[in-house]
């Protein structure tokens, strides 16, 4: 293994409500969803109608621009409705499980003597390939591409992530089948972030991989973050990005040849009562996790992590790249003079409120915005928490002036929305840092194709 | 605070579009937000957010900003009673004195300075910025005690129009709206803004002041060459000296300072480079120490004047100051050396430190734009490195 990559910028926020290492005992949940809004950029086409039987891997609709591109059923059962949305955007495609977890059998994949042409067909045929994305953009990958490396993250840092560790424990096989198999999609080789302080064996057993170790605080275990310590992204650079239960999938289809959506996910945050993990799947209707297991009160159910993750409803679907539920309570109540209040229950990063003397403390931290959208006016808080050589807050403003040039000279082919999602947490004027972001590297996207 | 809120919440559809009073509906969100917190949440991106917002920094600095003023209140009657020939006048009389002086000044600066801000508010429909709770309070304090309360009216009308809102408001602008304050008046009323008799409350009066007390400021002397009569290093230190109202003492400023630091709400490397620079430019004088003026003892060169004040309070303004953080070392460094430059080289400003700063001011930008090129430039360097 190479040397440790110190990362000395970035925040870790102490949220109360980490899960347990222990699996819960809630039912697998009836319905399961795919939305096509985890998949930006996509315009979905759809192939089944409300009351096609599918099973697990049948198409339930395809990128309208790059057909082979399909995105399929996690369980076998009956598509039960199509949510539409405005202007019928479609929202989420409703399948029924019927608990029989019939499957499509792909064949499966023998890997030492595949070509790269015969991996990524399969991949494509198994409704696997979206879970492979590309940097720059963050979007799901070109399968004509050739990229450079593949990168996987081995841990999440976020705040109450899931820990891999405990995750692909046990799934040594799978892994490394993954991994041989998407070695065989780029020639730059696979390489794995692992966690420095607590990387398990399944990581670093692994035959064929660079692994690189990592150590500091969020955001280390994003994989932008890694990449731009290894290998910086340049422009006319491609990367392909993966994540370490998608690799299990993959591994799976390898040794199997079906589509198995399996995922181990963390139940999180201060409203949940027991907070633990459970084996689901893909799309996963969250409500027999939630129910009967949060506090009372106005709650927010986010589908993946308190930066990053998706806002849903308490009966909504995990999204297909999410391994966590989290629940924080809404806070969408009036606090008298809470500008001017000591604040001991309040984390900043500033040390302008005296919670700062208790350095080990927990918060329970609501979705409030603490505060009204105001002109940038303190500097130099982005850079705080950004450990990249980027100037966050001039690439945020090119952004904003639709400066093409600019975004792409300050670095916009390096980052994700993920990756700035600290710098909106701790931004005073709270800007929506995250969209702004998305919204550049759309125009990126629409300027360069 | 229940019955408070729902209060609010029963007047409140009278400010909001097609209520009776729409056109004071900035006013009415300011004194809400005020009060509470809002209840908004987050939509899109991350779903918590740290606590801190624009109303608590600028609070902090208005915080910061309150030994400087009670010690001004303090000095302006000490100041007074000295030039009487009083000087064992009773603590409290000082204090009293200096209150009816100063207060009013405060008073004006926020009432029309707030005024104007809600008014524009108003006429943008956005919520009322806080930025002019430090401005407001950042002005009297630059001020002279005796200045005439229509000139604050003015300058600071000035200030928050030209100044702040024709470049779109808090955060847009280009110079330090107080140090804009400033320099209208000292451009526009010399007079009034400069000499041996303004500088301490009375004086310009006349009435009863003992035989051969001067009112000249330690830098006035300096340009006129009576280093005889300059005050000791600790007297500069500690403010007992004729000046600005806010300006004179450094400890005070300092512990501002330490308030400001501690909560990471002001920049060190801005501060520290403003003091570095000065002292090194002050120093360098020394060594050629063909004036009088060259000939000041470094250290105290950063006690007189509104040097202290200036860098700790009007050259960490993050809006009007350089952006980046390498950028944040040249920009505090040369407001250092420009300051003491001016002072030294130019009798006719013996306040550097304000120009020097709006100069540098004007100039962040540019800072910023070598700071910004230079990482462009190490980004393609790694393609061509790669390639």
């Amino acid at each position: 293994m190479s040397d440790v990559i110190k990362i000395k910028r970035g925040l870790d926020i102490r949220l109360k409500g980490k899960a347990e290492k222990v699996f819960g005992s809630a039912d697998m949940p009836e319905l399961f969803a795919i939305k096509p809004g985890d998949f930006p950029g996509l315009v979905p086409k759809l192939t089944v109608k409300p009351g096609d039987k599918v099973k697990a891997g049948s198409v339930l609709f395809f990128d309208k621009y790059r057909t082979d591109i399909k995105f399929v059923s996690p369980v076998s059962g009956e598509v039960q409705v199509v949510n539409r949305g405005e202007r019928r955007r479609i929202l989420e495609v409703v399948v029924k499980s019927d608990n029989q977890n019939e499957a499509e059998d792909f064949g499966k994949i023998e890997v030492s003597s595949a070509t790269k042409e015969e991996v990524t067909e399969k991949l494509l045929a198994a409704g696997l390939w979206p879970f492979v994305r590309q940097r720059p953009y963050n979007v799901v990958a070109n399968p004509a591409d050739s990229p450079k490396a593949i990168f996987i993250s081995a841990f999440d840092s976020s705040p109450l992530a899931p820990d891999y560790d405990f995750i692909v424990s046990g799934l040594e096989k799978e892994f490394q089948a993954g991994v041989d198999a998407l070695n065989k999609l780029t020639e730059g080789g696979i390489h794995i972030g692992v966690n420095n302080e607590s990387a398990s064996k399944v990581f670093m057993s692994l035959k064929g991989v660079t692994t690189h170790a990592f150590t500091g605080p969020h955001p280390a275990g994003n994989v932008g973050i890694q990449i731009h310590h290894v290998s910086p992204i340049n422009k006319g650079d491609i990367y392909w990005t993966i994540q370490p239960q998608e690799v299990i999938s993959i591994g799976k289809l390898v040794l199997n040849g079906v589509y198995d959506a399996s995922r181990i996910i963390a139940v999180t945050g201060s409203e949940v009562k027991k907070q633990s993990y459970v084996k689901t799947k893909v799309g996963a209707c969250i409500k027999s996790y939630v129910e009967n297991n949060v506090e009372e009160g106005s709650l927010r159910y986010i589908s993946g992590n308190v930066l990053s993750g998706d806002k849903i409803s308490k009966d909504g679907y995990l999204g297909s790249y999410h391994s966590q539920i989290t629940v924080i309570p809404e806070g969408d109540s009036h606090e008298f003079m809470g500008w001017a209040a000591p604040g001991l229950k309040k984390f900043s990063v500033s040390k302008s409120f005296f919670s700062w003397l208790c350095p080990k403390k927990e918060y329970a931290l609501n979705a409030n915005l603490n505060g009204g959208p105001r002109a940038i006016i303190m500097s130099g808080q982005y850079d705080k928490v950004l450990p990249m050589d980027i100037l966050p807050e001039h690439l945020i403003k090119a952004i904003i002036t639709e400066d093409i040039d600019k975004m792409e000279q300050l670095g916009i082919y390096e980052v994700a929305e993920e990756d700035l999602a600290l710098c909106e947490f701790v931004c005073t004027s709270k800007l929506e840092v995250q969209h702004i972001l998305r919204k550049g590297i759309d125009v990126m996207i629409k300027e360069m194709s | 605070m229940k019955a408070l809120r729902q209060y609010l919440d029963k007047i409140k559809p009278n400010f909001e579009k097609g209520g009776k009073f729409e056109k004071l509906h900035s006013t009415f969100d300011a004194f809400e937000t005020f009060l509470f917190t809002p209840k908004t949440t987050s939509k899109t991106g991350v779903h918590i957010h740290d606590a801190i917002d624009s109303k608590r920094t600028m609070s902090v600095v208005v915080l910061a900003l309150i030994p400087a003023l009670l010690f001004g209140i303090w000095n302006t009657g000490y100041q007074h009673f000295l030039s009487l020939g009083q000087a064992d006048a009773d603590f409290w009389q000082m204090i009293g004195y200096g209150a009816l002086k100063v207060l009013p000044i405060v008073v004006v600066s926020y009432v029309v300075g707030l005024g104007i801000e809600f008014m524009f508010a108003q006429m943008k429909g956005h919520e009322v910025a806080e930025g002019f709770l430090v401005s407001g309070m950042l002005i009297p304090l630059v001020l002279p005690a005796d200045v005439p309360l229509w000139m604050v009216a003015v300058a600071t009308a000035f200030a928050v129009v030209i100044g702040k809102e024709v470049f779109g408001g808090t955060g847009m602008n280009i110079w330090n709206p107080a140090l804009v304050a400033r320099a209208f008046l000292f451009f526009a009323y010399p007079s009034k803004m400069s000499g041996d008799l303004i500088w301490v409350s009375g004086l310009s009066k006349g009435e009863g002041i003992v035989d051969g007390f001067s009112g000249a400021t330690p830098l006035g002397n300096v340009i006129t060459g009576k280093l005889d009569l300059l005050p000791s290093t600790l007297q500069s230190f500690i403010g007992t000296i004729p000046g600005s109202i806010g300006e004179t003492s450094t400890l005070a400023i300092l512990i501002g300072a330490v308030i400001l630091l501690a909560t990471g709400i002001a920049n060190w490397k801005i501060m520290v480079s403003v003091f570095a620079g000065g002292y090194l430019m002050a120093l360098g004088f020394n060594a050629i120490g063909t004036t009088d003026a060259m000939n000041v003892d470094a250290l105290q060169q950063l006690c007189l004047g509104g040097f202290a004040f200036g860098a700790v309070f009007m050259a960490t303004d993050p809006v009007s100051g350089s952006r980046t953080e390498t950028g944040k070392y040249i920009y505090g460094f040369l407001i250092g050396v420009f300051a003491i430059m001016i002072r030294v080289f130019n009798p006719a400003y013996p306040e550097g430190v304000m120009l020097a700063i709006l100069l540098m001011n004007t100039f962040a930008p540019l800072i910023d734009h070598v700071i910004v090129q230079q990482n462009i430039k190490r980004r393609l360097k790694r393609v061509k490195v790669n390639a």
